[in-house]
């Protein structure tokens, strides 16, 4: 990596952690944190889905592994919420590996790889929902007690800067994915996987790391939520709703790119809180404003909003000589 | 433990229940036989039909089984013109874009049913809803054992269809070798939306067929949904005759695992089989071609 690798990550991170001395309001802070937490969940999506070219339709099963694992761990075996903090993204590294590691060796691919994944969320739901131990229907309240030793702060500020620092260590943790011969490993599997075993890429366990890298992260995406929100249920854990959150940021935001997740998860929930304001009481307006987008992010920007800006870009510096990229877009 | 008897009769609404499973999984394996798509927005396609089937029944006061008649064609249409001028265009012919506007449609589908009908259980009752009939020491409810027949009676339709007409022919052909059908004169993209159209139509039918003893609610259709596409996975992507006998076999499994788990946990043994079946042999029981 080089300074041009960090330059554009450390300015971006010190003017959103400016913000909180700009904006003090409660709601705004919410929604900052919220969306910063999905953008560190979809940013592990992007891990494996963007560079892996694996789309995964159960991430849940990781965010609800992160989120249920530290609330157990203080309310039934008393761990400090830091420790629960730590193991959590352990044990989302674990269960993307075991889950990887499943579907994988059985050379599932595709649509297929999506099915397997969703179904895996599903049984964790319903596995949840039933347990004792996760406390059932009726969730899990993690216990108020705030102190910096806790993880529970009494200026929310604090929390927004943790989870910046935590998208920005993400950040920096893709840029070198994307710069080291593993990344190089991984889009060789996701262009094409045959290819890339000709070449003599192990693609079994390029593709079982990218996993357990993914799940880890938004692994901690979940535990910071259980966290920030002190409640944990089975379906906001393992609810379909965080699946397709974690996958619509990176692919409206641009999907294999560092910051697609967070340029995606901006637009996303601030594209659904206009649409709340103009539309006011109807349930589900910001949901039919996501749906709409992706559909329209598919048919017209397959690159996300970062591969629309890169298009202009590359439109405004060379009219006259037509690379072969604009061809290749034009082709599509 | 359980008397045979009880078994018996949880064993043979299973069944009934599946023949439902099995008229929404046909519309699915035939998108995905022909079109090579895993539509995702087939749950909320089929929510959408049972609040048709609500509304009729509600503000019209047509009985649900006649409803199904004008649904039919009504669904169809939605069906091809999804197809034809949204999925399609937007998906660039590309498997992956294919999964994601289909995701994209259902969520706005159900997002709309939601601000119209807001998140709201609805039922309908009818004189039969609950009637039951006796079959020696058996007792089987009316409206499932109706179910059973007309999944049945479809999937035979659908064979015919498929194998008697020339409509059948093209779709065949199109399924079989895309580019072929092209060169010989079939008009591809109509043939993927009649397709699509009557997968849709298929639901149609569940839908009247479910209504007298389901309710409704914007988000049911993904609880049906991952059952369809379990159904469609062990049955073998694209085969009519898997969908139908997948479809039994996991209404059995589903009723059986809640007898024997409880409610709550009765949709695991179903997920499990799912989750097996795409590890160990994802062409499906009956999808040896696959």
């Amino acid at each position: 990596m080089t300074a041009r690798d960090l330059i554009p990550i450390a300015v971006l991170t010190v003017l959103a952690a400016l913000l909180p001395l700009v904006v003090t309001s409660s709601p705004v802070l919410n929604f900052l944190v919220f969306m910063l937490i999905v953008a560190l969940g979809a940013q592990g999506w992007n891990i494996l889905g963007g560079f892996g070219g694996q789309f995964s339709f159960g991430h849940a099963a990781f965010f609800g592994t992160g989120a249920y694992v530290t609330a157990i761990l203080q309310l039934r075996f008393g761990v400090n919420a830091w420790a629960g903090l730590v193991l959590a993204t352990l044990a989302g590294a674990a269960v993307g590996w075991a889950i990887g590691f499943l579907s994988f060796r059985s050379g599932l691919r595709g649509s297929y790889f999506a099915l397997v994944t969703l179904a895996f969320a599903e049984v964790f739901r319903i596995l949840a929902n039933a347990a004792s131990v996760t406390g059932g229907a009726a969730g899990l309240l993690i216990k108020l007690d705030v102190h910096p030793a806790n993880l529970q702060f009494g200026d929310r500020a604090v929390f927004y800067w943790l989870v910046l620092a935590l998208v920005a260590a993400v950040l920096l943790l893709t840029r070198w994915i994307q710069r080291s011969r593993f990344g190089a490993q991984l889009v060789a599997v996701r262009e094409n996987e045959d290819a890339a075993k000709a070449l003599g890429v192990n693609s079994l366990t390029v593709k079982l790391r990218a996993i357990a890298l993914s799940g880890g992260v938004t692994a901690l995406s979940g535990c910071l939520y259980a966290q920030y929100f002190l409640y944990v249920d089975a379906n906001i854990a393992y609810g379909s709703w965080i699946s397709v959150e974690l996958l619509l940021a990176p692919i409206i935001g641009g999907v294999g790119t560092v910051f697609g997740p967070v340029v995606g998860a901006l637009t996303l929930h601030g594209l659904g809180e206009v649409a709340k304001q103009f539309a006011g009481r109807i349930p589900g307006i910001d949901l039919i404003v996501f749906g709409g987008v992706l559909v329209l992010a598919v048919a017209f920007a397959r690159g996300g909003i970062l591969g629309l800006l890169e298009r202009v870009r590359d439109r405004g510096r060379g009219m006259m000589a037509r690379g072969p990229k604009e061809v290749s877009h034009a082709d599509r | 433990m359980y008397s045979p008897q009880i078994i018996l009769e949880a064993a043979l609404n299973g069944l009934m229940t599946g023949a439902v499973y099995a008229l929404i999984a046909l519309g699915l394996t035939l998108i995905y036989g022909v079109l090579h798509i895993i539509n995702f927005a087939h749950g909320a396609l089929l929510t959408c039909a049972m609040f048709a089937v609500w509304v009729a029944w509600a503000w019209l006061g047509i009985d649900p089984y006649l409803a199904i008649l004008p649904l039919v064609p009504l669904m169809f249409a939605l069906g091809y013109g999804l197809q034809r001028f949204v999925i399609g265009p937007a998906s660039h012919g590309d498997d992956g874009n294919i999964l994601l506007v289909t995701l994209g449609l259902s969520i706005v589908l159900e997002n709309v049913l939601l601000a119209v009908f807001q998140s709201d259980t609805r039922t309908l009752d009818t004189d039969y809803s609950f009637q039951v009939v006796a079959l020696g020491p058996l007792l089987l409810s009316y409206p499932r054992l109706i179910g059973l027949g007309v999944a049945v009676v479809v999937t035979g339709l659908l064979w015919l269809v498929l194998n008697r007409t020339d409509t059948g022919k093209a779709i065949r052909a199109v399924a079989k070798e895309k580019l072929g059908a092209n060169l010989v004169g079939i008009d591809v993209p109509h043939v993927y939306a009649v397709t699509f159209g009557l997968g849709c139509a298929c639901l149609a039918v569940a839908a009247g067929l479910l209504m007298p003893t389901f309710y409704v609610n914007p988000r049911i259709g993904g609880a049906f949904v991952l059952v369809a596409f379990t159904v469609v996975v062990l049955g073998g992507m694209g085969s009519l005759p898997g969908a139908l006998l997948g479809g039994l076999f996991i209404g059995v499994v589903e009723s059986l695992c809640g007898l024997f788990l409880g409610d709550s946990l009765g949709q695991i043994g179903i997920f499990l089989i799912f989750i097996a079946v795409l590890l160990v042999r994802p062409t499906g029981l009956f999808g040896a071609k696959a």
